[in-house]
């Protein structure tokens, strides 16, 4: 199909800038977007007859991730060594 | 009841739309799909492995993620503190709870879920099923308008009958009234002709009376007295 309405997975590396361009970033673009990829997460992983711990443990462990980069400064400073 | 014509409002604003004719719609929704997308050892989605597979083959994403794992230890841009311990083992219960209690949790869930579909369903059915009951009667009652001529025969009997008694009713009031009248002109008519009757007997009678003059009268008392003897003698004569 048109390289806009292709999700983002099915893109090949090169045509990538091309496809950031098409996308709109307004906030209603970017809330859309969101939406989107939410749903169709949901779609995928949660809303199924046989789910597993797979679709709510993926969520937890993009949340510790998030925190840990959140908190990264402040753990810096419990660095076991000084030069790396 | 697709068969049927959809109705059209009768408005300016909704006779321009067609309704109904179009094949998307949002019932029946589709079923949810069976599994979910294929995740593995909980955390990485298989599409991952798939990807790297075609350059790396199947020890692609393990090579990465070692390799990954022992940069962020090295530079200590993972650091390595007391929430490490706490996160060991508190992914060792969580992971030892799922593999032990997981089959049954599921279990119980799909109990849940089946009985909440089997009411939804049992509704379903049933709403069917009275919506059947009541296409069988609708026909029945179409088929029962097909009989409406009799209907009305039997009516415009009625009626015809009903005129026509009263009709006859009228009939036999005038004839009877008739009567009436035409009696009391006959009976007029007899008494008028008996009282004449009366009057000219009672006349002639008065006036022989009168006519008869004293002379008359001794000449017929003699000539009765006569005969009379003559009888006497006649009967006299028999004994």
């Amino acid at each position: 199909g048109p390289l806009s309405e292709r999700p983002l997975l099915e893109v090949r590396l090169g045509e990538l800038h091309t496809w950031i361009s098409t996308c709109t970033f307004s906030p209603r673009g970017l809330l859309g977007a969101v939406q989107k990829a939410w749903s169709s997460y949901c779609a995928k992983y949660i809303r199924v007859r046989q789910g597993g711990p797979a679709g709510v443990s993926m969520l937890l462990a993009g949340y510790c991730l998030l925190s840990y980069g959140w908190n990264y400064q402040h753990l810096k400073q419990h660095r076991w060594r000084k030069y790396h | 009841l697709r068969a049927l014509p959809p109705p059209v409002a009768v408005g300016v604003l909704h006779t321009t739309r067609p309704l109904h004719t179009t094949q998307q719609s949002l019932a029946p929704v589709p079923p949810l799909p069976e599994k979910g997308g294929e995740v593995r050892h909980g955390l990485i989605p298989e599409e991952f492995f798939q990807f790297l597979y075609p350059k790396t083959g199947v020890t692609g994403p393990y090579m990465l993620g070692t390799g990954l794992l022992l940069y962020l230890l090295s530079k200590e841009i993972y650091v390595v503190n007391h929430e490490t311990a706490a996160a060991a083992c508190i992914l060792t219960v969580i992971i030892y709870g799922v593999k032990k209690f997981g089959a049954d949790v599921a279990a119980f869930a799909d109990k849940l879920n089946e009985e909440k579909v089997a009411t939804v369903l049992a509704m379903k059915n049933e709403t069917i099923r009275t919506l059947q009951t009541a296409i069988e009667e609708e026909k029945k009652e179409q088929w029962r308008v097909e009989g409406r001529s009799y209907l009305f025969d039997a009516k415009r009997n009625n009626i015809a009958m009903l005129l026509e008694a009263n009709y006859r009713e009228r009939l036999l009031m005038v004839y009877n009234e008739v009567k009436k009248r035409l009696d009391y002109q006959v009976a007029m008519q007899t008494l008028k002709r008996q009282k004449e009757q009366d009057y000219m007997i009672q006349w002639v009678e008065k006036n022989v009376v009168q006519s008869i003059t004293p002379q008359q009268q001794k000449e017929s008392i003699a000539k009765c007295i006569l005969d009379l003897k003559a009888l006497s003698k006649s009967a006299h004569a028999a004994v």
